[in-house]
């Protein structure tokens, strides 16, 4: 007897093109999301504030309400949602630069106000769309367009630790690093995305999860050597783990 | 506290009297950061927007509360922010996003000094800003200029309305001295109807695929096909919703006109233009946009002179310069910034230019 062991999310549009670049990992992410609200049932209850980036292609691929915000407003507008809405399901999907540069004030505040709402952050080390520039997450010594001899911390300064910040603020539920890179961590990924979503659904405040991603066109990689990147140099700055559940046995 | 204030006259402050007129208007969330001289607004939300078990968020800056503004209307609610001069400059990328993806936001605007920071005096400054838009690509928004703490209220009510009738973002354009004063106001109850907007909204896909609401057209067709349409609709708004006031035009050889709290010291110069045998009339724009430019256009076939009255460099008088396209001389009286100039100074300014 056949036995299905792959399916395409209930969630997901059935006329979904894929958009992303040969192994990007935002094509992961965007699938464990739509898992992820299949396994939880709400579907027909969210609304997702879209950012700017190549995540903003996340509503081309799952069936959902959504709005589009402008670039690092999502932290804002989905509070703005939630706020008119508070028996809705309501989460971000955003990358690095989005989430913690242009809009680290609207991301840290709406953690601080423990805003019941979810968010996912892509921390791929550098602006994708536009071209692979340097951004809020750019490791130390690498070269990216705008960084063309290597990021050198006198020059340009440190790369932020998203979800150790994010696990500082009061308001915040949950907040975890994970990876995509092995069968094993793409399945951590998706307990800790559920997690966060969990947190909303009981009302117990943010919940937050940063996925390191490969970007292969912008780092000149292949998908195996971006994944090894992400093992090997990624991983040593900014490290997997959970830095807060507040669900956990004390 | 509600019920007894739409019972009786009240004597309240402009800032209070939108507060109170955007509850009474059925206003879901309020999103705001204190900016002197509209704090008031989000003190008088603060409270009772808690008491009614409504939205309001503390907003850790204009951009966010803009867009905390926007997050809330894409779900069909009534919900506002109130801001100053230098405040509105951070919103504008967020009202230019909200008229593209045409969501119902109301912003109360209560000027103040400028450019820059400017000072706290009442000023008409922003009447480009507002009008104009600072924010990118072809849009407008609606703009209601209230001269009376009445109005204030009246056209608070009537931007919810319009801001959903017609799925724009609509700005109360007040001034620091209407934002400041006490006068009578009676709260009548919200005379407009409940605009349906089932149709478009966010409230999860129950039912149905995904709605998005978005901005971002990467085919040229999509937006030329997006923007006339855009424009349509910004063609019924202006032939359905322009208003304006006018005092003695029927036989006026010289018409002023004025917006807003300086209007009322134009009126009473009017009058008194008219004990010394001055043929003068007022023509008082109460949308800034639509702007009342047909009627200009009519009145410059018979009067002799148009002077525009405003707190500025002069921003509204290039409206009404190419409303009346040459037909007659149009004159500027204006004050950069403060109070409005007295109606004696305004006599004696129109006197010079007859």
């Amino acid at each position: 007897m056949a036995t299905q062991v792959f399916k395409i999310p209930d969630s997901f549009k059935k006329d979904a093109k894929y958009s992303f670049c040969p192994g990007c990992d935002h094509g992961v992410a965007v699938r464990l999301v739509g898992e992820v609200l299949d396994e939880l049932g709400v579907r027909e209850n969210t609304i997702l504030a879209a950012s700017i980036g190549c995540s903003v292609t996340i509503y081309d691929f799952l069936n959902i309400d959504a709005i589009e915000a402008p670039h690092g407003r999502a932290m804002a507008e989905a509070t703005g949602v939630k706020r008119a809405r508070p028996d809705k399901f309501v989460f971000t999907y955003q990358g690095d630069g989005d989430f913690a540069s242009i809009g680290l004030a609207e991301s840290l505040n709406a953690a601080l106000r423990g805003e019941n709402i979810s968010a996912i952050c892509i921390n791929n080390t550098t602006y994708g769309m536009t071209g692979g520039q340097l951004g809020p997450t750019t490791l130390v010594g690498q070269v990216t367009t705008t960084s063309p001899t290597g990021r050198n911390v006198e020059y340009y300064g440190y790369p932020i630790k998203i979800a150790e910040h994010i696990a500082l603020c009061d308001g915040t539920a949950f907040s975890a690093r994970v990876s995509l890179d092995t069968v094993a961590n793409i399945k951590k990924a998706k307990q800790a995305i559920k997690k966060a979503f969990e947190v909303q659904i009981k009302g117990l405040g943010l919940g937050f999860v940063e996925i390191l991603s490969t970007c292969p066109t912008n780092w000149k990689m292949t998908p195996e050597q971006a994944h090894e990147r992400v093992r090997n140099e990624m991983m040593k700055t900014f490290v997997p783990g959970i830095y807060k559940d507040v669900t956990s046995a004390v | 506290m509600t019920q007894c204030m739409t019972d009786k006259k009240v004597l309240t402050k402009g800032n209070y009297a939108i507060a109170q007129a955007a509850i009474l208007a059925g206003c879901e969330c309020y999103f705001g950061y204190p900016i002197t001289p509209q704090s008031e607004i989000g003190e008088y939300m603060s409270g009772k927007m808690q008491e009614l078990n409504r939205g309001y968020v503390s907003a850790e800056s204009e951009l966010a509360a803009i867009n905390m503004v926007i997050g809330a209307c894409s779900t069909g609610a009534k919900a506002m922010t109130s801001s100053s001069s230098c405040a509105v400059s951070l919103m504008q990328e967020g009202l230019s996003y909200a008229t593209s993806d045409q969501l119902p936001v109301v912003l109360v605007s209560v000027m103040r000094g400028g450019p820059g920071l400017g000072n706290i005096y009442p000023s008409q400054g922003d009447y480009f800003q507002s009008t104009k838009g600072g924010g990118n690509g072809d849009y407008k928004l609606i703009v209601l200029a209230p001269s009376t703490v009445q109005e204030c209220v009246d056209l608070t009510y009537k931007a919810f309305y319009l801001a959903h009738k017609y799925r724009n973002p609509t700005v109360l354009l007040a001034d620091g001295l209407l934002g400041q004063m006490m006068e009578p106001v009676e709260f009548k109850e919200y005379p407009y109807p409940e605009i349906d907007n089932s149709i478009w909204a966010l409230t999860g896909a129950k039912g149905r695929d995904g709605r998005v609401i978005r901005s971002y057209a990467p085919l040229a067709e999509d937006q030329c096909v997006f923007l006339e349409k855009l424009y349509q609709k910004y063609k019924t708004i202006e032939e359905n919703e322009t208003e304006w006031e006018e005092i003695g035009t029927e036989d006026a050889d010289v018409i002023l006109v004025s917006f807003g709290s300086t209007s009322r010291n134009v009126k009473t110069a009017v009058k008194m233009c008219r004990e010394k045998g001055i043929k003068a009339g007022l023509l008082r724009p109460i949308t800034l946009y639509p702007f009342p430019n047909n009627r200009l256009k009519e009145l410059a076939k018979k009067a002799k002179k148009f002077i525009v009255v405003e707190v500025n460099m002069g921003q509204m008088v290039n409206d009404v310069k190419l409303a009346v396209n040459g037909e007659v001389p149009v004159e500027l009286i204006h004050k950069p910034v403060g109070a409005p100039p007295a109606p004696e100074e305004i006599l004696e300014k129109i006197e010079e230019l007859l």
